[in-house]
């Protein structure tokens, strides 16, 4: 029972803090329909711009600074596929590789940056705790850090602009005839998506007190995974419930992976385990809607 | 109101798929026409409200709406004044949204973060209330699981819900089964004449095309080939109709829904 604790919370951490890269993929992926695969890039980009400013004497504004570097990292993406005529799924390849580029160069040219030393968010948090606390200072600023976004999120997407977007995903000829541009829908949401990735990567890079430029390879997929787990969990129509789905799915994965990783997994396992979990989650529904067809067919053959 | 002068528009333009879908097409539209456009498969009426809404900016030519030149406005621009339903049911509404989150978006009232107010529910709610059919108990519904004609009529609501200057219906009314169809139709007369909308129909019904509204357009090869209004529309029949159809093109009207339509 003693071993059980720890797992789970650090199931927790992890998961919460990753839980804000899915609910990125929540708003471009499920409301806006649009496959962000710059994400990777944009994690390691908060990842690396969080780390720098946060090295250099700011914990907090390296919170403001990761994000906005996701909004104009999320405005870039949206600006090639809305206004240059690059395919949406290309730009965000093309942003991705660009991204490996300008993360090293943040870095000051190097492929890892350590913040053993350096004063982040969570440090601060384990000071105000004092000594002798628990050790939950992660677990605090990971749910302080999603229910802000979870909050904002669901606020967020009962606006005008919000619905614009979930319309936007939803039927574009249709945002057009109510007299909103489908492209600046597009842009918003890519842009606020985008900072929810980059506050992840910063968050995730400051608590396990390092970066390096892999840090964020396969998140897509992985958030991917847990989006679709959630989706799964909870089928509610209800925006409330579809974000808390969410979370949840983001938790439930690393618990899963995490209690894996027990079992003698290796780690290095995990972005094969999310690629099926994606691929069944999405060719499932998909089979299952063929399974008719396909057993006629094979009945047809066996005659 | 309308004045579309001139305009012309070629697709595929040097290509063996070169199409010339309008040439040279003048309209005059004055405010409160109710305007039903006949014409076979391809004579470019849907062009040419594709045209006027802005889907596609024309090669020559001007269109200018209520004084104001439009040519080069963009399509989601002018969708503020000009108001479109399509033949298909699926095209106005977003699916997976509620009957009044999408009503909302249409109505458009307030900035882009405020939400939607419990006056404007209520508001929203007696509008839906209007169309009689028992959608008003059913605003937190998804629009798609709504039946084609319910759709339709919602669409209508929303593109009327801020009375455009122009009303572009492309046979909106053909994808319902008839009874649905003449509830539409219903509707749509009332909604326009309410508003006193000025509006353009597409319309394969060669009857109706003569007694809806007050003028009658047909068109051919990206042209119009005669526009009647008035007395000389009144004494028409369907036969003056194709008659007068084939001594304009030179060949026999053929638009099959056209002309296994009923009535």
């Amino acid at each position: 029972m003693m071993n059980v604790l720890p797992l789970i919370q650090t199931a927790l951490e992890l998961g919460l803090i990753g839980s804000l890269t899915v609910l990125a993929l929540f708003l471009s992926y499920s409301m806006l329909n649009v496959c962000d695969l710059s994400t990777d890039g944009c994690f390691t980009l908060g990842a690396s711009v969080g780390a720098v400013v946060a090295i250099s004497g700011h914990p907090y504004l390296s919170i403001i600074a990761a994000m906005l570097a996701g909004v104009m990292s999320g405005f870039i993406t949206a600006f090639l596929q809305t206004k240059m005529g690059v395919d949406s799924l290309l730009a965000g390849i093309i942003m991705n590789t660009a991204l490996y580029s300008v993360n090293i160069a943040i870095m000051g040219g190097s492929s890892l940056l350590n913040m053993n030393k350096v004063e982040t968010v969570f440090t601060k948090m384990q000071a105000l705790l004092g000594k002798g606390a628990p050790e939950i200072y992660k677990l605090i600023i990971a749910v302080i850090a999603v229910a802000a976004v979870a909050a904002f999120l669901y606020i967020f997407l009962k606006t005008r602009i919000g619905l614009a977007i979930r319309a936007t995903g939803n039927n574009p000829d249709m945002v057009r005839s109510s007299s909103i541009n489908p492209a600046m829908t597009t842009i918003v949401g890519l842009c606020v998506a985008n900072a929810f990735t980059g506050l992840s990567g910063c968050l995730l890079a400051q608590s396990q007190k390092s970066v390096n430029i892999d840090i964020g390879s396969g998140m897509v997929t992985i958030a991917l995974a847990s989006l679709l787990i959630g989706g799964t969990f909870i089928r509610s129509r209800r925006m409330g419930l579809r974000i808390a789905g969410t979370v949840i799915g983001a938790f439930l994965f690393r618990l899963v992976y995490t209690i894996a990783l027990r079992f003698n997994m290796p780690a290095y396992m995990l972005k094969l385990v999310s690629s099926v979990i994606v691929i069944i989650a999405i060719s499932g529904p998909y089979l299952k809607s063929r399974a008719p067809e396909l057993a006629k067919r094979l009945e047809k053959r066996r005659c | 109101m309308l004045k579309i002068n001139d305009i012309s528009k070629t697709f595929n333009p040097g290509t063996v798929n070169e199409k010339t879908a309008l040439s040279h097409l003048s309209l005059t539209v004055n405010d409160g026409d109710f305007i039903s456009i006949i014409g076979s498969n391809g004579a470019g009426k849907s062009t040419l409200f594709n045209a006027i809404a802005g889907t596609f900016l024309v090669d020559e030519g001007s269109i200018e709406l209520a004084g104001e030149d439009i040519t080069f406005v963009a399509e989601h621009v002018r969708a503020r004044t000009i108001g479109r339903l399509f033949q298909d049911p699926q095209k106005g509404t977003a699916p997976d949204m509620s009957i009044e989150e999408n009503l909302a978006l249409a109505a458009g009232s307030g900035g882009w973060l405020s939400r939607i107010s419990k006056k404007e529910k209520a508001a929203l709610r007696e509008r839906v209330a209007l169309l009689n059919m028992g959608l008003e108990d059913r605003m937190e519904s998804p629009v798609g699981l709504l039946s084609g004609g319910q759709r339709q009529a919602l669409t209508l609501l929303m593109a009327t819900i801020n009375p455009p200057k122009l009303l572009l219906l492309d046979e909106h009314t053909a994808a319902l089964d008839p009874a649905t169809s003449a509830k539409v139709t219903e509707l749509t007369e009332k909604i326009v004449s309410e508003n006193s909308l000025t509006c353009l129909v597409i319309t394969h019904n060669m009857q109706a095309a003569l007694t809806q509204g007050n003028r009658t357009l047909m068109m051919e090869g990206g042209n119009i080939i005669f526009d009647i209004s008035g007395s000389e529309r009144e004494n028409m029949t369907v036969d003056d109709l194709l008659d007068k159809f084939r001594t304009r093109s030179g060949h026999v009207l053929d638009n099959d829904r056209m002309l296994l339509s009923d009535s």
